[in-house]
């Protein structure tokens, strides 16, 4: 973030809210702009803060990102404006690139993203003169049917003009809450362990089963209480809340998330977690999830703890206890370890009750097999010894005051502060030809206007934490609606008027908010209240590879309270 | 290219370009300064840097003064501190003498030089308030224009670090006064309630609301840890006073950040300690009466447990849906508010444990 803030000479921000969700971040893109002279092109539909300091805000048609792009991309080719050297030494696959981009005249994309041409021309000036230019993205880019799309779409940009692995240049994503990176490096995710070790690939595989004290599939018979490493591929949030319907989830266990706010469309959830057999939940709240719960147990605070964070620009950096425990909650970890210590007691007590050999067990001799941690800092050693982008990041280094960003293979590796300078993780960059595919939701009669969802500055996500914050709660107590003043006129609101707001799925009231933050036909909801969260109305739509909902795009009607 | 100077008799080579103060620093020698901050533009304006050159007719403001080749430098010269101490003086006179009371005696840069020099309130001054003490509804944010200095490192705080130009200067002589805008409420005037302006504030004119009287610099222990809120990762100083956390105060050597968060890194903490916290185990009545899941006769209330019942409880639900339905049919959702090693945990429990890859935690929503 440094670097970008220092270094690149123009920024390209899309999709990303930047100085109210990651202000501090955001104030430094300011001070670039401001006293640097930097350039910065926005495009986003709403006139959010920061468009308020662009040399030039695009405001596209939501859902049109990749037009966008490859509209942009065209005029740079057609002005051969392009990095020839870079595209020729470190990429490929750049001629079928350039066949999908020649579909994209300027006018044509005008037409579908309601930017106007001379907008265009001069965008794609401005990035392209300015080198470097540093992209920036978050949600907006990937909260749609298309994300990963867009994701590979601004990769094309910036390996078009070279802007890839240099320092104030590549393709920066803005990571959400604050340990999202940690919690992806660390193997919350279905398909990896932890650094991205493929659960598919059989040496990996191994290299845990040797390290955790399990046995590999082919030694035994499968028994559905054997201790094996899944090969398959697991479930993501979004396919695990359906599955309970399917009968496919029978638990869940939730650390410390809300879903009930962060999902989309609430009801469905609702549905989802009232028929789960058997569902734990770890909170600091009894948060709108808590009223699914079988079992409730209360962790802690980040004040109450000790361990990392890893950022949004893979810098690992230490949390430490303030204070105690507050009453008789208890270390996450702790927790965790606790279950993980009974389950396997009683597993194995089960085994025997059935008669099954002892080979069943886990080997507890085996480095890694056991449990009994006595701190953070002692998980911390396991992670370095199987993690091998953090291999060498310790507690003791970090106490000593040490930067670390990953990869940082070991204990005498200086760490990582940039990504690709030389090459790309697989070799050369290649080039994606990408095309506009229409949301999946489209406005109609019924429902003629068009939702965005997302945060305010003052609050977070499902709210739980910021709700609870007196000041913050003083200055946004409630859930404010944004809709355009033409559209406001037509619906008769005035400054102080409710609206309800219904989707196919659901309907909210709250409080408008009539401003041209937001473009007519378009309104923007948050989720930070229960009473009126914007996922009552959002919907299920998944991007095919990535699972996220397309959260940007809900057809809805409006109407005055 | 270098230049040779003399500070205080001391002959120094230093880069041309550098401030006496600058260099000064460098050679660790002291020059008070009240309006100066390492992080922002210099001003020379509260003239507490002054320091006498060979051949000047001036004091000159160390701060704003470039050093040239020749250029001979004292920096605690009779006459100089005589200096330093009428300015002292003129803004004590015009500044209400209660650090019996004020929230930040301790930690007041002014406190600390008048108590350097010796400087007193002359007693022709310091005759009552002259604004309106806690003027600003801002929530978050305490103004008591009566303790300023117009060091106006507010002003550039605001402008230089959050690029927000809300404090200004109004009227001029002894009439003179930072305001907000136009003299508006600090929000209307477009604040983000940063609360970079209080940290870099050297007096109590800004001040921090929500822990106003609850402790002082020396009462409290900072804890340096890392924001729990957005993916930035700030870090900044928690501020503990009896095992509560108090407030947060910025911390200079944060890698990311400096000294600058936001509001809800900065003001967002105090759910920490609210009432509402979960701190003890809660499970529902029916699991405790063996009887199976409902809601009919009470069986959906919670219940307040020990840790071993509560933990058993689990262990032996998973365990007879693992073994009724099969590892799959358990998914974990792990958190992007934990910490890596939970995550890491959370991992290990859904691979090695139940032996399942139904795990995935919320950043793709
Ligand atoms: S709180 Fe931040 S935005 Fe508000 S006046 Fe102070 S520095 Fe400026
Ligand atoms: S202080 Fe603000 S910008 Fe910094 S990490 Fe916390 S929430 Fe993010």
């Amino acid at each position: 973030m440094d670097d970008v803030a220092k270094e690149a000479k123009a920024f390209f921000i899309i999709g990303s809210n930047t100085t109210e969700q990651h202000p501090v971040f955001g104030t430094t893109i300011r001070r670039a702009v401001k006293y640097r002279g930097a350039k910065l092109v926005v495009a986003d539909p709403r006139k959010i803060d920061i468009t308020e300091i662009a040399t030039l805000h695009l405001r596209q048609r939501p859902g049109t990102d990749i037009a966008l792009l490859n509209g942009l991309m065209y005029i740079i080719l057609e002005k051969g404006w392009e990095n020839k050297s870079f595209i020729d030494e470190r990429t490929e696959n750049f001629d079928e690139f350039k066949a999908t981009v020649m579909d994209y005249p300027p006018e044509k994309v005008s037409q579908i993203t309601n930017v106007p041409v001379d907008q265009l021309y001069e965008a794609a000036e401005i990035i392209a003169s300015n080198n470097p230019t540093a992209v920036l993205w978050a949600m907006g880019i990937t909260q749609h049917i298309v994300g990963v799309r867009n994701v590979m779409d601004l990769a094309n940009l910036q390996m078009l003009l070279g802007n890839m692995g240099k320092a104030g240049g590549g393709v920066n994503p803005l990571r959400g809450q604050n340990n999202v990176q940690g919690a992806c490096d660390m193997g919350g995710l279905p398909n990896v362990f932890p650094a991205y070790q493929p659960v598919t690939s059989p040496d990996v595989i191994e290299k845990f089963a040797k390290a955790w004290g399990l046995r590999t599939k082919d030694e035994f018979i499968l028994h559905p209480s054997s201790f094996i490493l899944s090969d398959k591929i697991g479930l993501t949030v979004t396919e695990m809340m359906p599955g309970i319907l399917e009968g496919k989830i029978k638990s869940l266990y939730i650390l410390g998330e809300d879903p009930v706010m962060s999902d989309p469309d609430t009801k469905h959830i609702r549905h989802c977690l009232e028929s789960i057999d058997f569902l734990l939940l770890q909170e600091i709240f009894p948060s709108e999830t808590a009223a699914y719960a079988d079992v409730l147990l209360p962790g802690i605070s980040f004040a109450e703890k000790t361990g990392t964070f890893t950022n949004t620009e893979r810098r690992v950096q230490m949390v430490r206890k303030a204070i105690p425990r507050q009453g008789d909650a208890r270390d996450d970890w702790w927790i965790t370890a606790e279950i993980a210590k009974r389950v396997l007691f009683h597993l194995s007590s089960f085994e025997e009750n059935e008669k099954k050999e002892e080979r069943r067990k886990i080997d507890e001799s085996a480095p890694w097999a056991k449990w009994d941690y006595k701190d953070t800092s002692a998980i911390m050693d396991e992670i370095n010894a199987l993690t091998p982008s953090y291999g060498g990041i310790t507690h003791a280094r970090l106490e000593a005051g040490e930067r670390l960003q990953w990869p940082c293979p070991t204990t005498d590796h200086p760490g990582t502060p940039i990504l690709h300078t030389k090459q790309f993780t697989r070799g050369k960059g290649k080039f994606m030809p990408i095309d506009h595919v229409p949301p999946a939701e489209k406005p109609d009669d019924d429902f003629p206007m068009v939702m965005s969802t997302g945060r305010v500055l003052y609050h977070w996500h499902g709210g739980q934490m910021t709700r609870r914050a007196q000041g913050l709660m003083q200055v946004y107590g409630e859930s404010l609606v944004e809709v355009n003043p033409d559209d406001a006129v037509k619906l008769g609101l005035n400054g102080k008027s409710k609206v309800r707001i219904t989707s196919r799925r659901g309907s909210i009231e709250a409080q408008a908010w009539v401003t041209d933050r937001v473009p007519p036909g378009m309104v923007y909801a948050n989720f930070h209240f229960p009473e009126s969260s914007a996922n009552e109305l959002t919907h299920a739509s998944l991007d095919p590879v990535a699972k996220i909902p397309e959260y940007k795009i809900t057809a809805v009607k409006v109407e005055l309270v | 290219m270098a230049v040779n100077i003399k500070i205080n008799g001391q002959p120094i080579q230093a880069e041309a370009g550098k401030t006496v103060l600058q260099v000064a620093k460098e050679h660790d020698v002291h020059i008070p300064t009240l309006c100066y901050h390492k992080d922002l533009n210099p001003t020379g304006n509260c003239r507490m840097c002054i320091v006498e050159v060979k051949g000047g007719r001036f004091l000159q403001a160390a701060c704003v003064t470039p050093i040239w080749e020749g250029m001979e430098i004292e920096t605690s010269s009779e006459k100089v501190m005589k200096d330093r101490k009428l300015t002292l003086e003129l803004m004590l006179a015009n500044h209400p003498v209660d650090c019996m009371t004020c929230d930040v005696a301790g930690e007041c840069e002014l406190q600390d030089l008048a108590y350097e020099y010796q400087a007193k309130v002359p007693a022709w001054g310091a005759k009552g308030t002259r604004y309106k003490v806690d003027s600003d509804p801002n929530p978050f944010i305490r103004v008591d224009m009566n303790k300023c200095i117009l060091c106006r490192r507010c002003e550039s705080a605001c402008a230089e670090i959050q690029g927000r130009n809300v404090w200004g200067v109004a009227k001029r002589g002894f009439e003179e006064v930072i305001v907000a805008g136009a003299g508006v409420p600090m929000l209307e005037a477009r604040c983000e309630s940063c609360g970079q302006c209080v940290a870099y504030c050297p007096t109590g004119a800004l001040s921090n609301k929500m822990n106003y009287g609850m402790g002082r610099a020396h009462q409290v222990t900072k804890v340096t840890t890392t924001c729990s809120y957005c993916g930035v990762g700030c870090q900044f100083d928690l501020l503990v006073k009896n095992n509560k956390v108090i407030g947060v105060a910025s911390n200079p050597n944060a890698p990311v950040n400096g000294m600058a968060l936001c509001v809800k890194g900065r003001y967002g903490y105090d759910y920490i300690h609210h009432p509402d916290r979960v701190v003890k185990p809660r499970v529902r009545r029916y699991l405790l009466e063996e009887r199976g899941k409902t809601k009919e006769d009470g069986g959906w209330d919670w219940i307040d447990v020990e840790w071993d019942v509560a933990l058993n409880i689990v262990a032996k639900k998973f365990m007879e849906i693992r073994g009724n339905f099969g590892a799959d049919s358990i998914g974990l959702l792990t958190s992007a508010k934990c910490l890596n090693e939970e995550n890491y945990l959370m991992n290990k429990l859904a691979r090695q444990v139940i032996g399942t890859n139904n795990i995935d935690h919320c950043a793709r929503l």
